[in-house]
Protein backbone atom coordinates (compact mmCIF):
# COMPACT_ATOMS: atom_id res chain seq x y z
CA UNK A 1 0.00 0.00 0.00
CA UNK A 2 2.75 2.46 0.99
CA UNK A 3 4.83 1.18 -1.90
CA UNK A 4 1.93 1.79 -4.25
CA UNK A 5 1.49 5.29 -2.85
CA UNK A 6 5.21 5.99 -3.22
CA UNK A 7 5.11 4.70 -6.79
CA UNK A 8 2.10 6.87 -7.48
CA UNK A 9 3.75 9.99 -6.11
CA UNK A 10 6.95 9.11 -7.98
CA UNK A 11 4.98 8.70 -11.18
CA UNK A 12 3.44 12.06 -10.50
CA UNK A 13 6.76 13.87 -10.40
CA UNK A 14 7.04 12.99 -14.08
CA UNK A 15 3.58 14.32 -14.78
CA UNK A 16 2.24 14.50 -18.30
CA UNK A 17 1.25 17.80 -19.94
CA UNK A 18 -2.35 16.72 -19.49
CA UNK A 19 -1.93 16.34 -15.73
CA UNK A 20 -0.14 19.67 -15.58
CA UNK A 21 -3.06 21.31 -17.36
CA UNK A 22 -5.49 19.67 -14.95
CA UNK A 23 -3.46 20.98 -12.01
CA UNK A 24 -3.19 24.45 -13.54
CA UNK A 25 -6.93 24.59 -14.04
CA UNK A 26 -7.49 23.39 -10.48
CA UNK A 27 -5.32 26.29 -9.24
CA UNK A 28 -7.48 28.67 -11.31
CA UNK A 29 -10.64 27.24 -9.70
CA UNK A 30 -9.17 27.69 -6.22
CA UNK A 31 -8.31 31.35 -6.93
CA UNK A 32 -11.78 31.84 -8.40
CA UNK A 33 -13.21 30.40 -5.18
CA UNK A 34 -11.27 33.07 -3.27
CA UNK A 35 -12.76 35.81 -5.47
CA UNK A 36 -16.25 34.48 -4.74
CA UNK A 37 -15.49 34.15 -1.01
CA UNK A 38 -14.61 37.86 -0.92
CA UNK A 39 -17.76 38.78 -2.86
CA UNK A 40 -19.74 36.74 -0.28
CA UNK A 41 -17.95 38.59 2.54
CA UNK A 42 -18.77 41.93 0.87
CA UNK A 43 -22.43 40.99 0.58
CA UNK A 44 -22.70 39.86 4.21
CA UNK A 45 -21.02 43.07 5.42
CA UNK A 46 -23.11 45.30 3.13
CA UNK A 47 -26.47 43.49 3.45
CA UNK A 48 -27.75 45.95 6.05
CA UNK A 49 -26.62 49.08 4.16
CA UNK A 50 -29.87 49.63 2.29
CA UNK A 51 -29.86 53.45 2.22
CA UNK A 52 -33.45 54.36 1.35
CA UNK A 53 -33.76 51.68 -1.32
CA UNK A 54 -35.74 48.46 -0.88
CA UNK A 55 -33.58 45.86 0.95
CA UNK A 56 -32.44 43.07 -1.42
CA UNK A 57 -34.44 40.39 0.41
CA UNK A 58 -37.70 42.24 -0.20
CA UNK A 59 -37.19 41.37 -3.88
CA UNK A 60 -36.46 37.66 -3.43
CA UNK A 61 -38.93 35.02 -4.55
CA UNK A 62 -38.48 31.56 -3.03
CA UNK A 63 -40.14 29.70 -5.93
CA UNK A 64 -37.97 31.51 -8.47
CA UNK A 65 -34.77 30.73 -6.55
CA UNK A 66 -35.82 27.11 -6.06
CA UNK A 67 -36.44 26.73 -9.80
CA UNK A 68 -33.02 28.27 -10.58
CA UNK A 69 -31.40 25.88 -8.08
CA UNK A 70 -33.11 22.82 -9.58
CA UNK A 71 -32.19 23.83 -13.13
CA UNK A 72 -28.52 24.31 -12.23
CA UNK A 73 -28.42 21.04 -10.26
CA UNK A 74 -30.06 19.24 -13.19
CA UNK A 75 -27.42 20.72 -15.52
CA UNK A 76 -24.73 19.29 -13.23
CA UNK A 77 -26.13 15.76 -13.49
CA UNK A 78 -26.61 16.06 -17.27
CA UNK A 79 -22.96 17.10 -17.57
CA UNK A 80 -22.19 14.03 -15.47
CA UNK A 81 -24.08 11.91 -18.03
CA UNK A 82 -21.93 13.49 -20.77
CA UNK A 83 -18.79 12.55 -18.80
CA UNK A 84 -20.04 8.95 -18.45
CA UNK A 85 -20.70 8.87 -22.22
CA UNK A 86 -17.13 10.14 -22.83
CA UNK A 87 -15.85 7.22 -20.77
CA UNK A 88 -17.65 4.75 -23.03
CA UNK A 89 -16.79 6.68 -26.21
CA UNK A 90 -20.39 7.25 -27.33
CA UNK A 91 -20.08 10.47 -29.31
CA UNK A 92 -23.80 11.13 -30.07
CA UNK A 93 -24.63 10.67 -26.37
CA UNK A 94 -21.86 13.13 -25.42
CA UNK A 95 -23.29 15.71 -27.83
CA UNK A 96 -26.86 15.11 -26.64
CA UNK A 97 -26.00 15.58 -22.95
CA UNK A 98 -23.82 18.62 -23.68
CA UNK A 99 -26.77 20.11 -25.55
CA UNK A 100 -29.15 19.40 -22.64
CA UNK A 101 -26.62 20.93 -20.23
CA UNK A 102 -26.37 23.99 -22.47
CA UNK A 103 -30.17 24.36 -22.59
CA UNK A 104 -30.46 24.11 -18.80
CA UNK A 105 -27.60 26.57 -18.29
CA UNK A 106 -29.23 28.99 -20.72
CA UNK A 107 -32.53 28.64 -18.84
CA UNK A 108 -30.73 29.46 -15.60
CA UNK A 109 -29.08 32.59 -17.02
CA UNK A 110 -32.40 33.76 -18.51
CA UNK A 111 -34.17 33.28 -15.15
CA UNK A 112 -31.43 35.30 -13.46
CA UNK A 113 -31.75 38.09 -16.03
CA UNK A 114 -35.53 38.10 -15.48
CA UNK A 115 -34.95 38.56 -11.76
CA UNK A 116 -32.41 41.35 -12.32
CA UNK A 117 -34.75 43.16 -14.70
CA UNK A 118 -37.72 42.99 -12.36
CA UNK A 119 -35.55 44.21 -9.46
CA UNK A 120 -34.28 47.17 -11.48
CA UNK A 121 -37.87 47.94 -12.57
CA UNK A 122 -38.94 47.88 -8.91
CA UNK A 123 -36.34 50.53 -8.05
CA UNK A 124 -33.92 47.99 -6.56
CA UNK A 125 -31.11 48.29 -9.11
CA UNK A 126 -27.40 47.97 -8.33
CA UNK A 127 -27.01 51.78 -8.08
CA UNK A 128 -29.58 52.17 -5.30
CA UNK A 129 -27.67 51.02 -2.21
CA UNK A 130 -24.52 49.30 -1.01
CA UNK A 131 -26.50 46.14 -0.27
CA UNK A 132 -27.92 46.05 -3.80
CA UNK A 133 -24.49 46.76 -5.36
CA UNK A 134 -23.04 43.83 -3.42
CA UNK A 135 -25.99 41.60 -4.41
CA UNK A 136 -25.73 42.35 -8.12
CA UNK A 137 -21.92 41.97 -8.06
CA UNK A 138 -22.00 38.56 -6.35
CA UNK A 139 -24.92 37.03 -8.23
CA UNK A 140 -23.94 38.74 -11.49
CA UNK A 141 -20.36 37.43 -11.31
CA UNK A 142 -21.73 33.91 -10.91
CA UNK A 143 -24.13 34.47 -13.83
CA UNK A 144 -21.24 35.74 -15.94
CA UNK A 145 -19.25 32.59 -15.14
CA UNK A 146 -22.22 30.43 -16.18
CA UNK A 147 -22.54 32.44 -19.42
CA UNK A 148 -18.85 31.87 -20.19
CA UNK A 149 -19.44 28.17 -19.42
CA UNK A 150 -22.26 28.19 -22.01
CA UNK A 151 -19.90 29.54 -24.68
CA UNK A 152 -17.33 26.92 -23.65
CA UNK A 153 -19.94 24.13 -24.01
CA UNK A 154 -20.73 25.29 -27.57
CA UNK A 155 -17.01 25.39 -28.42
CA UNK A 156 -16.55 21.86 -27.07
CA UNK A 157 -19.62 20.57 -28.97
CA UNK A 158 -18.04 21.92 -32.14
CA UNK A 159 -14.72 20.28 -31.28
CA UNK A 160 -16.39 16.93 -30.53
CA UNK A 161 -18.20 17.19 -33.89
CA UNK A 162 -15.08 18.13 -35.87
CA UNK A 163 -12.26 16.34 -34.04
CA UNK A 164 -14.08 13.51 -32.29
CA UNK A 165 -13.25 12.34 -28.78
CA UNK A 166 -9.49 12.75 -29.21
CA UNK A 167 -7.21 12.92 -26.17
CA UNK A 168 -6.92 16.76 -26.16
CA UNK A 169 -10.68 17.17 -26.63
CA UNK A 170 -11.47 14.79 -23.77
CA UNK A 171 -8.93 16.60 -21.60
CA UNK A 172 -10.64 19.95 -22.32
CA UNK A 173 -14.06 18.42 -21.62
CA UNK A 174 -12.75 17.28 -18.24
CA UNK A 175 -11.73 20.82 -17.33
CA UNK A 176 -15.07 22.16 -18.59
CA UNK A 177 -16.72 19.62 -16.27
CA UNK A 178 -14.69 20.81 -13.30
CA UNK A 179 -15.68 24.41 -14.15
CA UNK A 180 -19.37 23.58 -14.52
CA UNK A 181 -19.59 21.57 -11.27
CA UNK A 182 -17.59 24.28 -9.49
CA UNK A 183 -20.22 26.86 -10.50
CA UNK A 184 -22.94 24.71 -8.95
CA UNK A 185 -20.95 24.71 -5.69
CA UNK A 186 -20.80 28.54 -5.79
CA UNK A 187 -24.59 28.58 -6.31
CA UNK A 188 -25.06 26.49 -3.14
CA UNK A 189 -23.29 29.37 -1.36
CA UNK A 190 -25.48 31.96 -3.06
CA UNK A 191 -28.82 30.40 -2.15
CA UNK A 192 -27.62 29.54 1.36
CA UNK A 193 -26.00 32.90 2.17
CA UNK A 194 -28.02 35.38 0.11
CA UNK A 195 -31.50 34.08 -0.68
CA UNK A 196 -32.57 31.69 2.09
CA UNK A 197 -31.42 33.81 5.07
CA UNK A 198 -33.19 36.78 3.44
CA UNK A 199 -36.40 34.78 3.14
CA UNK A 200 -36.50 33.32 6.66
CA UNK A 201 -39.43 34.91 8.48
CA UNK B 1 -4.87 3.15 -16.51
CA UNK B 2 -4.70 6.84 -15.69
CA UNK B 3 -6.94 7.45 -18.69
CA UNK B 4 -9.52 5.07 -17.32
CA UNK B 5 -9.31 6.50 -13.82
CA UNK B 6 -10.08 9.99 -15.08
CA UNK B 7 -12.74 9.27 -17.72
CA UNK B 8 -14.40 6.05 -16.59
CA UNK B 9 -16.79 7.78 -14.20
CA UNK B 10 -19.65 5.61 -13.17
CA UNK B 11 -23.25 6.55 -13.62
CA UNK B 12 -24.01 5.33 -10.10
CA UNK B 13 -21.58 7.87 -8.68
CA UNK B 14 -23.32 10.79 -10.41
CA UNK B 15 -26.80 9.54 -9.53
CA UNK B 16 -25.87 9.04 -5.87
CA UNK B 17 -24.46 12.58 -5.78
CA UNK B 18 -27.56 13.93 -7.49
CA UNK B 19 -29.98 12.30 -5.04
CA UNK B 20 -27.93 13.48 -2.04
CA UNK B 21 -27.77 17.00 -3.50
CA UNK B 22 -31.56 16.97 -4.06
CA UNK B 23 -32.20 15.99 -0.44
CA UNK B 24 -29.70 18.57 0.86
CA UNK B 25 -31.41 21.24 -1.26
CA UNK B 26 -34.96 20.23 -0.36
CA UNK B 27 -34.33 20.38 3.41
CA UNK B 28 -33.23 24.07 3.63
CA UNK B 29 -35.82 25.25 1.09
CA UNK B 30 -38.57 23.36 2.92
CA UNK B 31 -37.64 24.79 6.29
CA UNK B 32 -37.66 28.33 4.87
CA UNK B 33 -40.86 27.79 2.86
CA UNK B 34 -42.82 26.41 5.80
CA UNK B 35 -41.31 28.70 8.43
CA UNK B 36 -41.43 25.63 10.69
CA UNK B 37 -38.44 26.59 12.84
CA UNK B 38 -37.35 29.81 14.57
CA UNK B 39 -34.84 32.02 12.71
CA UNK B 40 -31.70 30.78 14.49
CA UNK B 41 -32.51 27.10 13.99
CA UNK B 42 -33.46 27.68 10.35
CA UNK B 43 -30.13 29.46 9.73
CA UNK B 44 -28.27 26.58 11.36
CA UNK B 45 -30.06 24.01 9.17
CA UNK B 46 -29.39 26.08 6.01
CA UNK B 47 -25.69 26.39 6.92
CA UNK B 48 -25.15 22.72 7.77
CA UNK B 49 -27.03 21.52 4.66
CA UNK B 50 -24.92 23.88 2.49
CA UNK B 51 -21.58 22.73 3.92
CA UNK B 52 -22.53 19.06 3.56
CA UNK B 53 -23.78 19.64 0.02
CA UNK B 54 -20.50 21.36 -0.96
CA UNK B 55 -18.64 18.21 0.10
CA UNK B 56 -21.16 15.98 -1.72
CA UNK B 57 -20.49 17.95 -4.93
CA UNK B 58 -16.71 17.82 -4.41
CA UNK B 59 -16.83 14.08 -3.82
CA UNK B 60 -19.38 12.88 -6.39
CA UNK B 61 -19.14 15.53 -9.15
CA UNK B 62 -15.57 16.87 -8.93
CA UNK B 63 -14.27 13.41 -7.92
CA UNK B 64 -12.13 14.73 -5.10
CA UNK B 65 -10.95 11.94 -2.81
CA UNK B 66 -7.91 10.79 -0.93
CA UNK B 67 -6.78 8.02 -3.31
CA UNK B 68 -6.85 9.27 -6.93
CA UNK B 69 -6.75 13.06 -6.45
CA UNK B 70 -3.10 14.22 -6.77
CA UNK B 71 -1.65 15.46 -3.52
CA UNK B 72 -0.91 18.90 -5.03
CA UNK B 73 -4.60 19.38 -5.77
CA UNK B 74 -5.55 18.57 -2.19
CA UNK B 75 -2.82 20.89 -0.89
CA UNK B 76 -4.02 23.71 -3.17
CA UNK B 77 -7.58 23.09 -1.97
CA UNK B 78 -6.52 23.16 1.69
CA UNK B 79 -4.48 26.33 1.12
CA UNK B 80 -7.41 28.06 -0.60
CA UNK B 81 -9.73 26.94 2.22
CA UNK B 82 -7.37 28.41 4.85
CA UNK B 83 -7.05 31.69 2.92
CA UNK B 84 -10.84 31.88 2.58
CA UNK B 85 -11.36 31.26 6.30
CA UNK B 86 -8.78 33.93 7.23
CA UNK B 87 -10.20 36.48 4.80
CA UNK B 88 -13.85 35.83 5.70
CA UNK B 89 -13.17 35.68 9.43
CA UNK B 90 -10.91 38.74 9.34
CA UNK B 91 -13.36 40.78 7.27
CA UNK B 92 -16.31 39.94 9.52
CA UNK B 93 -14.33 40.56 12.70
CA UNK B 94 -13.08 43.98 11.57
CA UNK B 95 -16.24 45.18 9.85
CA UNK B 96 -18.72 44.10 12.52
CA UNK B 97 -16.43 45.45 15.26
CA UNK B 98 -16.30 48.82 13.45
CA UNK B 99 -20.03 48.65 12.92
CA UNK B 100 -20.74 48.21 16.64
CA UNK B 101 -18.29 50.99 17.58
CA UNK B 102 -19.88 53.48 15.20
CA UNK B 103 -23.39 52.86 16.39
Amino acid sequence: MTEAAAAASDAHSHSTPREEKAFGFWLYLMSDAIIFALLFATYVVMAGNVADAPPPHSQFDLTHVFAETMILLASSITFGFATVAIGTGRRPAVQLWLLVTFALGLGFVLMELTEFRSMIAAGAGPDQSGALSAFFTLVGTHGLHVSIGLVWILVMMAQVALKGLSVPVVSRLERLGLFWHFLDIIWIGIFSVVYLPGLIE
Amino acid sequence: MKQQASTGRSLTQYLTGFVLALVLTAIPFAIVATGAAPRAQSLAVVTVAAVVQVFVHLWYFLHMNFSTTPRENILAFAFAAILILIMLGGSFWIMFDLHSRMR
